[in-house]
């Protein structure tokens, strides 16, 4: 059985925007590879440099979040392509838990298989925290999967995320395959009671 | 007690059980995969000392980083070459059955499928790329999965996933001439907002989609997930069954239509929420900003920001800043570079006869680049023998091979700087179609073909082709 996942905590890094789909977290240019690793350097690329390689001043290339595994940002993220090159960029980038306003379907379930929690905050407690990183970004953000409480500095917050998903992160069922696969007879029956192939 | 619906139907078919985090696990009796999203997943399996548990339940093609200039090996680029060498072994290593370029069979996945009759109506399916939706088309609930669920996939034939809630999109009225599913799409979009169908999967019903031909509706059902709903079916019909009589997979055409007929939507059937369009009132739809629901119809002016719910103003202003447009502004006239017609929205045989209607004894205009490029080899092929591609090369457009070519760009196929084009793909994201300051308008075939010749977003009902 996988890990459990049941907390976390760490500093946050902010990224403003309703709709960021998961083309500009990563650009389909940069997902010729037959593995995911090392994509983390082109997340968010194209809104990280312009045509010739000067920065834009995103805040994955501010010193000040470097290495901050807690990404904050607002509604409908991740949407588009299924791509699971998206959030494993993030994740080989640094980022470990996601605190948006909504999230893409895909884009959440692959969040969920990659055990990495992504969390739902209201538009207004978005705000907040957003700027209370920005103007402390040492602060430290916690988020507890068990009683969906977000803490940083002396402010709580009540978070959501799907029953389904948290339930995975909680039993460690988000590792899938595992689960999946101790059902074996039951999945034989259901495909010999089809009446197709 | 009341019906069923055809997603209930088919959904309860194919449930395992209900696990523990409470999603269900769920039978998926076609899985299709490509080279981009596959070869991690094959890794994931290595690593986990796993194998494929029914190998004849896939099918592999190449799409997404396949030229379509010359196609010969090893690729030009390194980097794809790597990945095709990577789905040749994987699919030889464990039995999958593979179109290869050399095959006469390739071609974007999402066209492959349905043109082999590996498509089917009552089926479970699911790929590693978000338009798999396009295969419910034919009364099947398809799912775009990510590269985790392509591996649970290859090694149970099964996914974990919650049931989605199902709405009926119901279009009432006849279609306009000039009007096609591209318009009808991007208006449901434009309309429900590009994650109005979250948490939903999409039932099309009513007059206008029973009057859809199978292409229509692929391509209706195609850009479900541009709206948000993670699947999106029609019904299957008569129309249904003759498209798909006689091709390769069809093994049992009576037993088919048995199963379809019984896994049909009751006619008192229940729904989550209810939606009604009027097909009558469409027109030809141009998107203007950097996603989907950011359409206008062609006769309309942009909208101004102030005027929109506040939840989209603040992608609004990002739009109008990205493509440098203006509130106001008329939609008709935009001056365009490229022309891409194409994809796995509309690259099929019905989709290049629209076009090349319209391209019929034209010229595309002085410093316009146009790009055909058809679905699959076997669209190609039919499109060939009548003389489609002459038509398009007569013109002036580029006849090109089968792939997804500049839907996004992961081939040579790219926009230049700030060139905008107009797409008959299926999105306008920032930078999708390979220049990261490149736009995007998103239009049907016969739009992107009359503007191919204008040089300009022209309407299509008020040129000489519609008769």
């Amino acid at each position: 059985m996988s890990v459990l996942i049941k907390e976390f905590s760490g500093k946050g890094i902010t990224v403003h925007g309703n709709d960021i789909d998961t083309d500009r977290i990563i650009p389909a240019r940069f997902m010729k590879c037959v593995t995911f690793k090392g994509l983390g350097v082109y997340a968010f690329n194209d809104e990280r440099v312009d045509d010739n390689g000067k920065s834009k001043g995103h805040s994955f290339d501010d010193s000040k979040f470097q290495s901050h595994p807690v990404l904050i940002s607002n509604a409908n993220f991740g949407c588009g392509s299924s791509r699971e090159h998206a959030p494993q960029a993030l994740k080989d980038w640094g980022i470990r838990t996601l605190l948006c306003e909504s999230y893409a379907e895909i884009f959440a379930g692959n969040c969920s298989s990659l055990g990495m929690p992504a969390v739902t905050l209201s538009k207004s407690d978005i705000k907040q925290l957003q700027s209370l990183v920005e103007n402390a970004p040492e602060i430290e953000i916690s988020i507890n999967i068990e009683t969906m409480k977000v803490k940083a500095g002396v402010s709580e917050w009540t978070a959501s995320m799907s029953d389904a998903y948290r339930n995975a992160l909680l039993d460690g069922s988000w590792d899938s395959t595992s689960v999946l696969s101790q059902a074996y007879s039951e999945i034989d029956r259901v495909a010999g009671e089809l009446p197709y192939i | 007690m009341a019906g069923k619906n055809l997603f209930e139907k088919v959904w309860n078919r194919h449930k395992v059980r209900t696990l523990p985090s409470g999603q269900d696990q769920l039978f998926i009796g076609l899985h299709l995969i490509h080279e981009v999203t596959s070869p991690q997943a094959f890794g994931m399996l290595k690593d986990k000392n796993l194998t494929v548990r029914y190998p004849s339940r896939t099918f592999a093609t190449a799409d997404h980083i396949i030229p379509t200039d010359v196609i010969s090996r090893p690729l030009a680029d390194p980097l794809a070459e790597k990945m095709l060498k990577a789905l040749e072994i994987s699919t030889q290593e464990y039995g999958i059955q593979y179109f290869g370029p050399e095959s006469g069979k390739q071609g974007v996945i999402h066209v492959v499928g349905p043109e082999k009759g590996l498509t089917q109506p009552g089926m479970t399916i699911a790929c590693g790329d978000s338009h798999t939706a396009t295969h419910g088309a034919f009364g099947s609930i398809a799912f775009g999965v990510g590269t985790s669920q392509v591996r649970d996939i290859l090694a149970t034939q099964t996914m974990a996933i919650s049931k989605p809630k199902v709405r009926r999109i119901t279009v009432n009225g006849t279609m306009p001439e000039g009007v096609g599913a591209k318009d009808l799409i991007l208006a449901i979009i434009g309309r429900l907002g590009v994650n109005g169908g979250l948490g939903y999967a999409y039932e099309y019903a009513g007059e206008a989609i029973k009057a859809l031909g199978m292409e229509e509706r692929m391509t209706l059902c195609n850009m479900s997930i541009e709206g948000g709903a993670r699947a999106g079916y029609v019904n299957p019909d008569q129309i249904t069954y003759d498209w798909l009589k006689g091709r390769p997979y069809i093994k049992n055409y009576e037993s088919m239509i048995e199963y379809a007929e019984e896994i049909k939507s009751d006619s008192d059937a229940l729904f989550d929420d209810e939606v009604v369009f009027n097909a009558s009132e469409l027109k030809p739809m141009v998107t203007w900003g950097i996603n989907p629901g950011q359409v206008v119809a062609v006769d309309e002016t942009l909208p101004v920001v102030e005027s929109l719910p506040e939840e989209e103003r603040e992608t609004a202003l990002r739009a109008y800043d990205y493509m440098g447009f203006a509130e106001n502004e008329k939609i008709l006239g935009k001056k365009i570079d490229v022309v891409f017609i194409g994809s796995c929205t509309n690259g099929r045989l019905t989709d290049l006869r629209e076009a090349a209607e319209i391209a019929r004894g034209g010229k595309v205009a002085e410093n316009v680049t146009a790009l055909v490029v058809p679905g699959s080899q076997e669209v190609a092929i039919a499109a060939e023998k009548e003389g489609l591609d002459k038509i398009f090369k007569e013109a002036g457009f580029q006849w090109r091979l089968a792939g997804c070519s500049m839907c996004l760009a992961m081939n040579s196929d790219k926009l230049q700087g700030r060139q905008i084009s107009a797409s008959t793909s299926n999105r306008n994201f920032i930078g999708r179609q390979g220049s990261p300051t490149g736009r995007t308008l998103l239009v049907s075939p016969s739009m992107a073909a009359a503007a191919a010749l204008a040089g300009e977003i022209v309407d299509i009902r008020k040129t000489e082709a519609v008769s």
